[in-house]
């Protein structure tokens, strides 16, 4: 069954106050999926996931989502869907019992009692229910706004940055629970910033000033991007950066904890050029695997921003 | 304590103020608007002295005398003969319609028993529901006496010319004999009150889901506009009928209001009206951008509704644009509707004509407010 396409579309567009923010988008995401969505802030991962649910409408482009058309049966497609809002959309003068019950009700949840109970129990959250969910902390909100878009079985998860701001404990929990959903066969889009997520996805996507830049999983992504990355220990590596940077070779030049990493697209001139920097006394030069975050930053300096076009 | 105070810190304040205001166009419309418009409404549209009130004549004796006095009634500006009559039962409905605000009726024999010196009554019914709009009138009617009939009392009838007066003027205030403006201002109440609070608390409803950022949750869910719409609104009718019946309540115990007609066909009408209030409401709040756009709103369709509907001042004082336009508003009707209920005791029939405009409203408010809404955050 994997080679069914849950989300299967082409050429989105989306246009606002004259600027291209999603421009000639398309993906296929198959069934039991955990399709990474990444790209930095303003790239138009929101929009894009609002045009997939029905709730913005493409200029242009056509797809599927569940196998229905995503501009005339939005109706259908939301249904199935369960959608996690960037922003905490969930009512604050609600307590968190009756905000589960609303979204219960809304989908007209079978034996819901027993569901929202389940969904609090699951959350922990059972002893504190009457709580209005207003006065949960940031990261307590994202996590009863994923228990609400669980409610209703949906077969496809959207969720736009679902762990900003929730710690790691609860972000590893949230995350196993996304792959045990993902293996009884539900198909999860989540956007995020968090490369140690980015990893956790089965595919990714990365987006930059609203055109899709790659597909594939991280290992596809990270050779795809012919970078050769050393990393570099030693005295003063702010001042050690500085002189890299300027060096034509050297495409980038990354802090990255007590370490640089430096990377070329040109294996052979990157190594020449290094040659009288590893001279350095006390610096140690060790080949690195280019990380994602590398390649992403990669991407995004390469970019054409066509919004200051 | 040192006084402590930075000019500077100020300053950015007022900068951030100013943005702020010339940001939000709408509140800054209002703040020129508001002010024109209670200029045009006070200056030009109220008048708390109305004059040339609909008047119809019953006339069952068509004499020199009796159309003399007819004449000098009109001629003190306060009276202006739409009508005439010619039953008695045809008097009764037409104050009850409102149609008019007096009924003269002239006796049978009426130049007879002038002649004959007997003093033959001249009866005057007014609608005194709002005593404020006939006071005046009665007022001036009352100063209308001999001396208008003097001119045809000549020849033998000279010595009628004299005291006492020929005939008696009666005035008979129908549905509110006392004159007590608490009959008129507190079922009025209700619609006002309904009115304020309907149309707030449905403007605030919607827009109030746009700017805490709950409308996104809720357009990603199968729920329809129309679902939205009805469940949104069905618990206002409901706070709509608390209103009433603590009005209701207050106006008997407290102020004797009478009530005459039936209180179930109220509350049939009361439906309406609510609805009507409910359905403007509810474009505002899909036109506004934020909960204060829509409170400005409100109080934008408040505002005339007071002023114009005859709450405050008499509708018929008002000149002929100003009342085109209160007849558009459903509490004009309503007030109509409400008075003759209660004080008139008015049924079916005579409700008839001021619900259907409510109607004719609440059609024209309920399309608008739902291709308004939008199913998408386009
Ligand atoms: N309703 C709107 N009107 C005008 N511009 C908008 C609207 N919504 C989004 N944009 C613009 O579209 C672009 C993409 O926004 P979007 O929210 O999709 O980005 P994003 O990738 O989700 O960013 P982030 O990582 O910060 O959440 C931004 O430049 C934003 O300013
Ligand atoms: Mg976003």
């Amino acid at each position: 069954m994997s080679d069914v396409a849950v989300i299967d579309v082409e050429g989105l567009t989306k246009t606002f106050g004259g600027r291209r923010v999603v421009d000639d988008f398309g993906i296929r995401v198959e069934r039991g999926q955990i399709f990474g969505f990444l790209g930095p802030n303003g790239s138009g991962k929101t929009t894009t996931i609002r045009m997939l649910c029905g709730l913005l409408t493409p200029d242009s482009g056509r797809g599927t989502c569940l196998g229905h058309d995503i501009i005339r049966e939005s109706a259908l497609i939301k249904r199935q869907v369960g959608y996690m809002t960037q922003r905490f959309s969930l009512y604050e003068d609600l307590s968190i019992r009756e905000n589960l019950d609303f979204i219960a009700r809304i989908y007209a949840v079978p034996n819901r009692e027993h569901a929202v109970g389940e969904a609090l129990d699951r959350l922990g959250l059972t002893k504190r229910s009457a709580q209005l969910a207003g006065h949960l902390s940031g990261g307590w909100k994202q996590r009863l706004a994923l228990a609400a878009c669980l409610l209703h079985d949906p077969k496809l998860l959207l969720l736009d940055e679902p762990t900003a701001g929730v710690d790691p404990n609860a972000r590893r929990e949230f995350w196993n629970h996304i792959h045990r959903l993902a293996a009884d066969g539900i198909t999860v889009l989540v956007s995020t910033h968090y490369m140690d997520e980015a990893e956790r996805c089965h595919r990714l996507a990365y987006i930059a000033y609203g055109k899709l830049l790659i597909t594939g999983t991280a290992a596809e992504v990270i050779a795809h991007s012919k970078l050769t990355t050393w990393s570099v220990s030693g005295p003063d590596l702010f001042g050690l950066a500085a002189e890299l940077r300027s060096v034509p070779a050297i495409t980038m030049v990354v802090p990255f904890g007590s370490t640089l990493h430096v990377s070329g697209t040109d294996a052979p001139a990157l190594d020449a050029a290094l040659g009288h920097f590893r001279a350095r006394p006390g610096t140690v030069w060790t080949p690195a695997e280019p990380s994602l975050e590398d390649v992403f930053i990669r991407m995004m300096d390469e970019a054409p921003d066509n919004f200051n076009a | 304590m040192r006084f402590n105070f930075s000019p500077a810190r100020c300053w950015a304040v007022l900068t951030k103020e100013f943005v702020q205001m010339r940001r939000d166009r709408l509140t800054f419309a209002m703040m020129v608007g508001v002010p024109i418009m209670q200029l045009i409404l006070f200056g030009f549209a109220i008048n708390s002295d109305p004059k040339a009130l609909p008047t119809a004549v019953l006339a069952a004796d068509n004499s020199i005398y009796a159309r003399t006095l007819v004449r000098a009634i009109e001629n003190s500006g306060y009276f202006r003969v739409v009508q005439e009559l010619t039953s008695e039962a045809e008097a009764d409905r037409a104050l009850a319609m409102g149609s008019v605000q007096f009924v003269i009726t002239i006796p049978e024999n009426f130049a007879r028993k002038l002649e004959r010196g007997e003093r033959p009554v001249l009866l005057v019914e007014a609608d005194a529901t709002d005593p404020a709009a006939t006071s005046n009138a009665i007022a001036a009617l009352l100063t209308i006496n001999q001396a208008a009939l003097n001119r045809d009392l000549q020849g033998v009838l000279q010595g009628l010319q004299y005291q006492p007066p020929a005939f008696e003027m009666r005035v008979q205030r129908r549905y509110n004999p006392e004159g007590i403006t608490q009959y008129n201002i507190v079922p009025g109440l209700i619609g006002v009150v309904l009115t304020m609070t309907m149309v707030m608390m449905t403007s605030l409803a919607v827009t109030r889901e746009y700017e805490r950022g709950t409308m996104e949750n809720l357009l990603a869910t199968p729920v329809r506009p129309i679902e939205v719409m009805a469940g949104k609104i069905v618990p206002y009718i409901i706070v709509g009928y608390i209103q009433v019946s603590v009005i209701l309540l207050a106006a008997k115990l407290l102020f004797a209001v009478p009530m005459l007609g039936s209180l179930a066909l109220l509350s049939f009408v009361l439906i309406l009206f609510i609805a009507a209030n409910l359905a403007i409401g509810y474009t505002f709040s899909t036109l506004a951008k934020s909960q204060m756009q829509a409170m400005q709103m409100t109080f934008f369709f408040f505002l005339p509704s007071m002023l114009l509907s005859g709450f405050m001042f008499p509708f018929r004082g008002m000149p002929q644009w100003a009342q085109w336009l209160g007849e558009i508003l459903p509490l004009t009707h309503f007030l109509r509707i409400v008075r003759g209920i209660l004080l008139k005791g008015n049924g079916m029939a005579e409700v008839f004509q001021n619900a259907w405009p409510i109607g004719l409203f609440l059609l024209i408010a309920g399309t608008l407010a739902l291709t308004r809404y939008r199913e998408t955050l386009d």
